[in-house]
């Protein structure tokens, strides 16, 4: 039999629910559709008639694996079109929490959701059996970058202590003192990840990507900075609108993000780090380069390495901040609210993730306008699996639908966010 | 002793946003031993491994809002001994329940450049609405360690220990100085359930209702004191029209500051 399909009806550890469906012919891959049947919840809609500071609260709720991107976008969406600058200390905590969000997500997805693939497990729980310290390792770093998240933000989950303008209230030097030794456990924690990582087999697979991510003059991108491609964008925040558009596909309930006249582009921590390699601090460059990796990595199977210099990064930026922290004066700058639009876009822990809102001259929210990571990334998911299973045709089904999924993986999609995400169906016909 | 099977436990998602499984996956300390006594039978967002029903528990996330949806709860149902919803999405509808106060039509051209792809309903409903449910877990997202103590108690067959009392209850306990009394702060506190450990006025800052509505509530004379601190009536169908906005006694609140 020469034609096949390969049907994912439901893909496994992903946040959120979505499919993936190839169909291929005479050995050649006719389409590739990730469907995407996450219920729609309508958040642009109902964030109409609301006020600028209730945005973070309920953005929060589009993605519990991520929440403080979205209160991070939408403050900052706020207070861009107030003409609100944040600095010194709040400026600090922001990053401090977002660097929280960055170990437990990052740690979630490279011990619990991704590493099972490259070691030939269906989950952590049976990984653990024969990876037991790993596992463990995993486990604790996830639970210190949780600890962050609470500590700064009130709880883990849809943290309750971010508005526009700051923190409602303040931690104090001691409390963050507290996490000096859990950090400088995780910090060691995840330069051992990189090397266990670095032990895996990765396919050899990469394309001629474009690269999207933030970049900041003097540190790696969370909060702020521009947005750089490796082909040539450099713009302003202010100016997303006009280079990327958002399409709408029938299979999904997922608009796709495609670069104006370039087509499909790559959100998260590889473009991050091909185009801010320079701004990791020297112990992250040490771990990437003594795990074999240049500046440059193009092979998305690679990202799960990348993730963990990453988390050596958010662990060594955590400690900085803590070390040099002095309580602000007040928590939070009080924004005075006027008729405008504002921009926010923050690197979320699997990419960047844009918010746009017009507000009234009350600060009530007159239309919104949310673009999450992995919209961006969808588009270069589909390309990605036409490339890869042309290659490997010659595997069973069963393989070929394990190694479609692993490369979805790649990504960490999220799909709660991504409605506006996998199921994974092959037809050979 | 002969060995004895362990229980199966699915974890089922319909519209919500992740966060309420995911606290099952943030109990760091408890997760392996939890997965030691159970037989985690179905669980997408952390394995590729499906075991068939029936299932001993099943952990319910999110709130229906597809015709698909409502089919496939009646399934989960049947399969289920023990049906358990977690969460303000499942309990309540969830902040996508705000759909019920608009035209959800309007709503999908808003946000989707092709609507006819769109297939929803026009309303999101919790579970209860769909079929009997054996306990509901209350929260935007819930506690863990209130999911552990429901998960244990139906483990061990007995009740769960989750109180329905007030918030105010939580925050007195904790020694927190009343926001609303001392400082002028709007606070939800007294109509919402206990549960988050009273986190918001802890942090300076006013109860936001995210565990839903407490048992018996008064919601009409807070509202009362929330205008004498100089709410206005569009402030106040804001305020319970959040992540539990189609609980009944916020929603009814909600509709009388409407008019």
């Amino acid at each position: 039999m020469n034609a096949k399909s390969i049907k994912v009806e439901f893909l496994a550890r992903l946040e959120g629910e979505g499919g993936l469906f190839v169909r291929v012919k005479d050995q050649r891959v006719l389409d590739v559709k990730l469907r995407i049947f996450e219920p729609p919840r309508f958040f642009e809609a109902f964030l109409r008639g609301r006020t600028f500071n209730e945005a973070p609260d309920i953005t929060a709720r589009i993605c519990g694996i991520c929440p403080i991107a979205y209160q991070m976008s939408a403050c900052h969406a706020a207070e861009n079109a107030f003409g609100t600058q944040i600095d010194g200390p709040i400026r600090d905590l922001r990053r401090l929490i977002y660097c929280g969000e960055w170990i437990e997500s990052h740690a979630l997805h490279v011990y619990m959701l991704h590493a099972p693939d490259f070691l030939g497990y269906e989950d952590v729980i049976q990984m653990a059996k024969d990876h037991a310290q790993a596992v463990q390792r995993g486990l604790r770093l996830k639970k210190i970058g949780n600890e962050i998240m609470t500590l700064v933000g009130g709880r883990e989950i849809h943290p309750i202590n971010v508005r526009v303008g700051g923190f409602y209230k303040a931690p104090s030097k001691e409390q963050l003192a507290g996490l000096t030794e859990d950090l400088k456990w995780a910090r060691e924690a995840a330069l051992e990840t990189v090397q266990w990582v670095a032990t895996f087999t990765f396919p050899d697979f990469q394309r001629d990507y474009e690269f999207v991510a933030l970049r900041h003059p003097h540190e790696y991108p969370l909060n702020e900075g521009h947005l750089v491609s490796n082909k040539g964008l450099d713009i302003s925040v202010q100016e997303y609108d006009q280079h990327f558009i958002e399409d709408h596909v029938q299979h999904s309930n997922a608009l796709h993000s495609v670069r104006q006249e370039r087509g499909s582009y790559f959100v998260g921590p590889l473009a991050r780090y091909n185009l801010n390699f320079d701004k990791l601090t020297p112990i992250a460059q040490e771990a990437a380069r003594s795990a074999g990796l240049s500046a440059q990595c193009r092979n998305p199977f690679q990202s799960i390495l990348v993730r963990a210099v990453e988390m050596v990064y958010a662990c060594d930026e955590a400690l900085r901040i803590i070390a040099d922290y002095e309580v602000p004066e007040q928590p939070y700058i009080e924004v005075r609210p006027r008729e405008g639009t504002g921009h926010g876009c923050t690197e979320a822990p699997r990419g960047i993730l844009y918010h746009k809102y017009s507000y009234d001259e009350r600060g009530l929210i007159l239309s919104a306008k949310i673009v999450p990571p992995t919209s961006q990334n969808l588009k270069t998911m589909e390309d990605d699996l036409v490339e890869f299973v042309s290659t490997r045709l010659h595997l069973p089904n069963d393989r070929l639908q394990w190694q479609c999924e692993q490369a979805i993986r790649n990504y960490d999609p999220c799909i709660s966010c991504a409605t506006h995400f996998l199921r994974v169906q092959f037809e050979r016909g | 002793m002969s060995p004895v099977r362990k229980p199966k436990v699915a974890v089922w998602k319909f519209a919500s946003c992740d966060g309420c499984q995911l606290s099952l996956l943030d109990c760091e300390d408890e997760l392996l031993t939890v997965a030691g006594v159970v037989d985690i039978a179905n669980f997408p967002e952390a394995t590729r491994a499906v075991v068939k029903g029936p299932y001993d528990i099943s952990l319910v996330e999110g709130s229906i809002t597809t015709p698909h949806d409502e089919q496939r709860i009646h399934m989960i149902r049947r399969m289920s001994k023990n049906l358990i919803t977690i969460g303000a999405c499942a309990t309540s509808g969830g902040i996508q329940a705000l759909r019920n106060f608009k035209n959800v039509r309007e709503f999908i051209s808003i946000v989707y450049p092709r609507p006819e792809y769109i297939e929803t309903l026009n309303k999101s409903t919790p579970i209860t609405d769909h079929v009997f449910v054996d306990y509901q877990l209350r929260g935007c997202p819930v506690n863990k360690y209130q999911l552990v103590e429901v998960l244990s108690a139906f483990l061990h067959g007995r009740k769960p220990v989750t109180p329905a009392h007030g918030l105010c209850m939580e925050c007195k306990r904790q020694g927190t100085v009343c926001v609303m009394v001392a400082q002028g702060i709007p606070c939800l506190g007294p109509v919402t359930q206990a549960g988050c450990g009273a986190l918001c006025p802890a942090h300076e800052r006013g109860c936001y209702g995210c565990f839903g509505p407490k048992e018996t509530t008064n919601t009409a004379s807070l509202s009362l004191w929330w205008k004498v601190l100089g709410v206005s009536e569009p402030e106040l169908v804001r305020a319970f029209r959040s992540f539990n906005a189609w609980a009944e006694p916020f929603r009814k609140e909600s509709e009388a500051h409407e008019r």
